[in-house]
């Protein structure tokens, strides 16, 4: 190109593979990137006429076909609980689950079989797992349609979460603290309650909050659990209950607008809830960060 | 062939963070330049800003002149890429492709230059072990990985990957430092050989080995911590090794300090 | 089980310790076993309730499950997986087509094109698409993307119909399996371009300097050094992706058409899958209808389960050739 230099430059194909490559790269992210804006653009612009009063105080009950108004205030309630539930049933089974793989299971056969399973666990469709506490729960035990039965299935839907980000924090503690508690005579269930658990106690609470997120948005395994209604049930344990990803998949599939206002709406207030637990987690890991002894 | 480089007032920085200053030295074709110093007195900073390798790390950046043969490396229309492609580069730790067999490193960099036969490929790839001093150890499994082999085998190979593309230079940042006595001796043979045909820059923190192979030396230091690092002294290398002109320069050889 | 084991681990046997701490020290590890334990029962248990609970349905049913194209268990007590399986794994394969090259372009995006201090933060940007509920999703698809895909379905029926997958007469575009897979593609997308990255940023420095020092480009030196070396890791995060899609339950019901046929004619209006007939048929389902819904969960839990441990099995072989060349 230039009478100056012998350094050659590389040859045309080359430089316009390269450069190819780049423009298909930076184009894949913003295709990635397109759907998440439009999503989140006409959740907010189409939730937000009925983000009012009314739908957050409000059942549906009453509420005719083609009628405006109507609320979620049933299916917040539902999902509130069954997630509480969901997690109060999974955080204690998946805490000792890792503790088992971290502290005593020391690679033997359960310890892999355990992790083996978890990691299946992990791949079980969600509408798998509702499937499977109605024919155990309802079917078999013959209980009732609750907002119980469907903390259980969401339970079984949080449980790998729970065991692998635990089990991660928990080999995050350095062995040195270990063994700093056993040279003090302290026993081996006492280092992990007083010592272990402490120090990896926020990366546990994040990876919980993450796993609550997850399952806040679920929808299938509730169709099958939970089941269905339009009016207030404050009692999981007694009668269908209704959750807030169920009722956006209801209001959804009927055909008419005021119902599919209702939809958005509902679409809104899940998105913020799942996104306020998921902010919340990451705001707990990073002031962890920062090495905050508790 | 084998060309001269020719660095003058070059400054290296890491951000905001200056590494070397003010480096000017002329590095003779067939012929090994040995760089010495302590420790992070920015050896390796330099032998990167001499093919753009730093270029590499986020932030770094250059000003001042490198010269190859009168050309510019750093001119405003000569990409790294071509750089690279003349100036060769040998690593600390021996880091042969682990997905790829031995043939398969060494065609590794001729690929890039367009479509070769294979009988042709097959010779340059035999000639380039031959030149490496690997050929006989490796010409019955060419197609095993070359992660197969011992580390100083290994570094021979990404010698031999190195030279396949007939580079100008070949840039060698301790080559040796993972190597057992013997490969050293072996990979120190090699260097004697090649410099029939390139011009060497090495690195060593090792002065018997900057003495036994290099013909010319460049001494390395900080002023102080904290201070960018700074050519104190460059001469043939005997007469460094026996009446170097500076104060550190003789202490840094006696083993004094550094 | 808590008594005699509680010497064989390394933790300090405290002689002098009181009855209450060896105490403790049983109780929590049988807890702590007990957890685990309780977890391989429930995978356990999904299996046999589910095949109970699916057997005197399948014992009731007059049709062939493996046969029969229909689904009428509540009337006529006919019904046949065929055309449901056939859906799951059309409709997640075309989403792994749609996805796989997209996220793998994002992957690399992240870990070797945008610039470092940006790279964390729109790395989480797209780990936010995967935080959006299904439900969500579907509402979406069923009022913007449906829509928005007729005009470019029948184009691409026009132009390119002599194509098995775009050919088709009578209505095209809506609610098809192309609308539902494209759905899909974005919902697996971030979970394969999370795994991708991951393992794109693991490849090892030395090499892509090794590479860089030969001469190559950008993209070159990402052929050489990161593509081969992330191969076993973006084949087992885009296996996870089809276990995912596969099991996509209410993004799909909310779009496919509820049809029981086996068409590859993706642009028009015939689509169905397991998770989304579960979905659209239980609520109107008797009892006869829900054994045989829990039948076809049966099914999607097996191929499911095999898709998810094949991409196990490539992820742990991945892990033993790393070590080998490490
Ligand atoms: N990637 C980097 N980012 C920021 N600073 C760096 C980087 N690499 C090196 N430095 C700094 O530049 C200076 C010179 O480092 P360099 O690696 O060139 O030293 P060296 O002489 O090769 O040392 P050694 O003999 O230990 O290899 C040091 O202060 C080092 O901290
Ligand atoms: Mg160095």
């Amino acid at each position: 190109m230039t009478t100056t230099t012998g350094i050659q430059h590389i040859s045309a194909g080359r430089r316009f593979k390269d450069l190819f490559v780049k423009a298909l790269v930076y184009l894949a992210f913003a295709l990635a990137v397109v759907p998440l804006v439009s999503v989140l653009w006409l959740v907010i612009s189409n939730g937000v006429a009925r983000l009012d009063l009314e739908f957050l105080t409000h059942s549906m009950r009453g509420i005719g076909a083609r009628d405006a108004g109507g609320g979620a205030y049933h299916a917040i309630i539902g999902t509130l609980e069954q997630v509480l539930l969901a997690s109060v049933i999974s955080v204690p089974i998946g805490l000792f689950t890792a503790i088992y793989l971290v502290e005593y299971g020391q690679g033997g056969r359960l310890s892999r079989a355990i992790s083996f399973f978890v990691d299946v666990m992990t791949g079980v469709p969600s509408v798998v797992a509702g499937l499977f506490i109605f024919a155990f729960w309802i079917l078999f035990l013959g209980a009732q349609f609750s907002g119980w039965a469907g903390a259980l299935a969401l339970a079984i839907l949080m449980m790998p979460t729970v065991v692998r980000s635990a089990e991660e924090m928990l080999r995050l503690v350095p062995n040195d603290l270990r063994e700093a508690s056993y040279a003090l005579g302290v026993s081996k269930w006492r280092t992990i309650l007083k010592v272990v658990l402490p120090t990896a106690f926020t990366g546990i609470v994040t990876g919980v909050m993450l796993a609550v997120a997850r399952v806040a948005g679920e929808t299938a395994p509730l169709l099958m659990t939970v089941f269905f209604t339009n009016s207030i049930n404050n009692d999981p344990f007694n009668g269908p209950q209704m959750g807030l990803p169920l009722f956006v998949f209801d209001q959804a599939a009927r055909p008419n607008d005021t119902a599919v206002d209702r939809a958005w709406t509902g679409a809104l207030t899940l998105i913020l809830i799942v996104m306020l637990l998921n902010l919340v987690a990451r705001l707990i890991a990073w002031w962890r960060a920062p090495a905050r002894g508790r | 062939m084998s060309k001269q480089i020719q660095v003058s007032g070059l400054d290296a920085y890491y951000g905001s963070h200056k590494a070397i200053e003010d480096v000017s030295m002329t590095i003779e074709p067939r012929s090994i330049t040995a760089f010495i110093g302590p420790s992070g007195c920015g050896k390796s900073t330099f032998l990167r800003t001499l093919n753009r390798m730093h270029e590499v790390i986020p932030g770094a950046r250059v000003e001042g002149k490198v010269l190859l043969d009168g050309d510019d490396l750093y001119a405003p229309n000569v990409e790294p890429v071509s750089v690279r492609r003349m100036i060769g580069m040998v690593f600390q730790r021996p880091n042969p492709f682990p997905t790829m067999s031995i043939y398969e490193n060494v065609a590794a960099g001729l690929r890039l230059n367009g479509r070769l036969s294979k009988s042709k490929l097959d010779g340059i790839v035999e000639e380039s072990l031959k030149g490496a001093n690997l050929w006989n150890e490796v010409k019955d499994r060419l197609n095993k990985p070359g992660a197969g082999l011992s580390g100083g085998q290994q570094q021979r190979l990404c010698i031999a990957r190195a030279i396949a593309v007939k580079p100008q230079v070949l840039l060698m940042d301790e080559p040796c430092s993972a190597l057992d006595p013997i490969s050293t001796l072996a990979i120190e043979d090699l260097m004697a050989k090649l410099k029939d045909e390139y011009t060497i820059v090495i690195v060593t923190h090792n002065m018997q080995q900057a003495a036994r192979v290099s013909d010319r030396t460049a001494f390395f230091n900080l002023a102080e911590q904290g201070k960018p690092g700074k050519v104190i002294e460059m001469d043939e290398t005997s007469r460094m090794f026996t009446n170097p002109t500076q104060k550190a320069t003789e202490d840094y050889i006696t083993g004094r300090f550094g | 089980m808590a008594t005699n084991t509680k010497t064989r681990d390394g933790g300090p046997a405290m002689s002098r310790s009181a009855s209450r701490r060896t105490h403790g020290e049983g109780l929590f590890r049988f807890l702590s076993t007990a957890a685990g334990v309780v977890l391989l029962a429930i995978m356990a248990a999904i299996a046999v309730f589910l095949i109970s609970e699916a057997i005197p349905a399948l014992r009731a049913n007059e049709g062939n499950f493996f046969g029969d194209l229909v689904w009428e268990p509540n009337s006529s007590k006919v019904f046949g997986i065929g055309a449901l399986a056939f859906g799951t794994v059309l409709s997640s394969a075309l989403a792994l087509v749609i996805a796989t090259p997209i996220a793998v372009g994002v992957a690399l995006f992240i870990s070797h094109y945008a610039p470092r201090r940006l790279a964390a933060p729109l790395g989480y940007l797209i780990d936010l698409l995967a935080a959006v509920p299904s439900v969500v999703y579907g509402l979406w698809g069923v009022t913007f993307l449906v829509p928005l895909l007729r005009t470019p379905s029948q184009w691409l029926n026009e132009h390119l119909g002599w194509f098995p997958l775009f050919a088709g007469e009578g209505i095209i575009g809506g609610k098809t399996m192309f609308a539902g897979a494209v759905v899909l593609a974005i919902m697996i997308l971030p979970i394969i371009a999370a795994i991708s990255r991951e393992v794109f940023l693991q490849a090892p420095k030395m090499n892509e300097e090794a590479a860089l020092a030969l001469g190559a480009t950008r993209w070159e030196m990402i052929r050489m050094a990161v593509l081969p070396f992330g191969r076993p890791g973006v084949i087992s995060a885009a296996m996870l992706g089809l276990g995912r899609a596969m099991g996509e339950t209410i993004a799909v019901a909310l779009i496919f058409p509820a049809t029981f046929d086996i068409s590859f004619q993706i642009l028009t209006p015939h689509a169905n899958s397991i998770a989304a007939n579960i979905a659209n048929g239980f609520g109107e389902a008797n009892d006869i209808g829900r054994g045989a819904l829990i039948a076809s969960g049966l099914v999607l839990f097996v191929i499911t389960l095999l898709v998810n441990m094949g991409a196990r099995f490539v992820i742990n072989r991945r892990k033993e050739y790393a070590r080998v060349g490490a």
